[in-house]
């Protein structure tokens, strides 16, 4: 990886790659060569419904916000999930911030909305999650699998899918971290695996330097790249920056989801990374919605189209 | 740093009055921290020992106050916007924090 290498470099060529897009930006990854192809959502579905395995990636509800530009999360989020239902999905990954305030009520209202769609869901913890007591209050409700500190693997459709953790024990000036016990967790989990399986993995934080002022990136994640490195199709789900985003970097397709609460600022654009409240009328569902993710080929191939709930 | 929460305990034990006066007359003095736009304001900040820092989210965003030592000498609950969080610095030191929420945030009190 050049990033080991030539760390600044590294930084200059990610964002150099990243790519900004909106909705309908459809990524297939093919034996290693990405393409990409902006697709009506008619198109979209047509190339979606010739795969047999779709699953849906929804993230950042933040349940208990309740400022501008949204002064009611819950309605978004049961648009988002009513989207979500009518893709028919095998299962929801959550990349996490579940909840604004990590409190019992959001997390009990959260899982009543969400368990009410009816879709099987996998969550990751997010930041907002886990803030107090050791995130007493997240592991006890999705407890799935999970290990203590809440990551966790399963397979499904021909799927291997990880979740990680990169949100607890957050250091002061660092951005999210994985750990050594979950990259020996990871080391194991994957030893069993063919190359040719598809590899999805979930976190919250994006696994990729974003943009490092404020703290959208993943401090070890180069170690992670190493662990993925032999696998033909890697695709990356990340939330936390209520923006859809891309990346490719070799096998490894990277992407970001959007919130269903509220949008955040591109990096950078403003002061700081706080919700864009000065929304145009009618903009808000624009920069809300969820990531249909669909196996498209038989060779491996995961296609991620954001779904935003306008527009 | 043990020695801030013992003076706390203290004070909480309703000890005599003599005993408890001065610590209390100290512990009048207050500075306040503001936090909005994803930062502390100001960053730094300079105290006598016994002045109690009050931080107050004005951000729309939550955040929190945490210490970076070992152990911590402080932690906020998280603090929604207009939540207050107080720490009476009773010894002379350097304490520094950050928002475990956004670790880019950092701050420092210097007490002396
Ligand atoms: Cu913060
Ligand atoms: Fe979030
Ligand atoms: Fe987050």
């Amino acid at each position: 990886m050049r990033n080991d290498e030539h760390p600044d470099h590294g930084r200059r060529h990610a964002l150099e790659c990243m790519l900004w897009a909106g909705s309908g930006l459809l990524w297939t990854v093919a034996g290693g060569i990405p393409r990409s192809s902006l697709l009506g959502s008619a198109e979209a579905h047509a190339q979606s419904a010739q795969g047999s395995f779709s699953f849906v990636h929804i993230s950042d509800t933040h349940l208990g916000f309740n400022m501008a530009p949204n002064p009611d999360p819950v309605v978004t989020l049961r648009e988002s999930l009513d989207r979500a239902k009518s893709f028919n999905p095998a299962l929801m990954l959550h990349t996490g911030d579940i909840t604004h305030l990590s409190r019992p009520g959001e997390f009990d209202r959260a899982t009543q909305i969400i368990n009410g769609a009816r879709i099987e869901t996998h969550y990751a913890p997010g930041e907002h999650d886990v803030v107090e007591d050791d995130g007493k209050d997240f592991y006890q409700r999705f407890p799935q699998g999970a290990r203590t500190g809440g990551f966790y693997s399963f397979d499904q459709g021909g799927v291997h899918f990880v979740c990680l953790n990169n949100v607890t024990n957050l250091q002061a000036g660092k951005m999210g971290m994985i750990g050594a016990e979950q990259m020996r967790f990871l080391e194991q989990d994957l030893a069993a695996r063919t190359a040719s399986t598809p590899i999805v993995v979930f976190a919250h934080i994006p696994l990729w330097v974003v943009h490092e002022p404020w703290g959208w990136g993943t401090e070890d994640s180069a170690q992670l790249l190493r662990l993925l490195a032999r696998f033909g199709s890697v695709t990356v789900l990340n939330g936390h920056i209520h923006q859809t985003m891309q990346k490719i970097e070799g096998h490894v397709a990277f992407h970001t989801g959007m919130s269903t609460a509220f949008p955040q600022p591109a990096p950078g654009s403003r002061p700081s990374a706080g919700p864009i409240r000065d929304l145009p009328p009618g903009e808000l569902r624009k920069l809300l919605g969820i990531n249909r993710v669909s196996r498209v080929q038989n060779d491996g191939a995961l296609a991620v189209v954001s779904s935003p709930l306008e527009g | 740093m043990d020695r801030l929460p013992r003076r706390r305990q203290l004070l909480r034990a309703g000890l005599p009055a003599m005993l408890v006066a001065p610590l209390a007359a100290r512990a009048q003095e207050r500075a306040a921290v503001t936090i909005d736009e994803h930062d502390y304001f100001p960053r730094e900040l300079r105290v006598a020992p016994g002045t109690t820092v009050v931080w107050t989210n004005k951000d729309d965003t939550p955040h929190n106050v945490v210490s970076t030592d070992n152990p911590r000498a402080f932690r906020s609950r998280i603090m929604d916007t207009t939540e207050v969080f107080e720490f009476t610095f009773a010894a002379a030191g350097t304490y520094s924090y950050f928002c475990s929420l956004h670790p880019h945030m950092r701050g420092r009190i210097i007490v002396g």
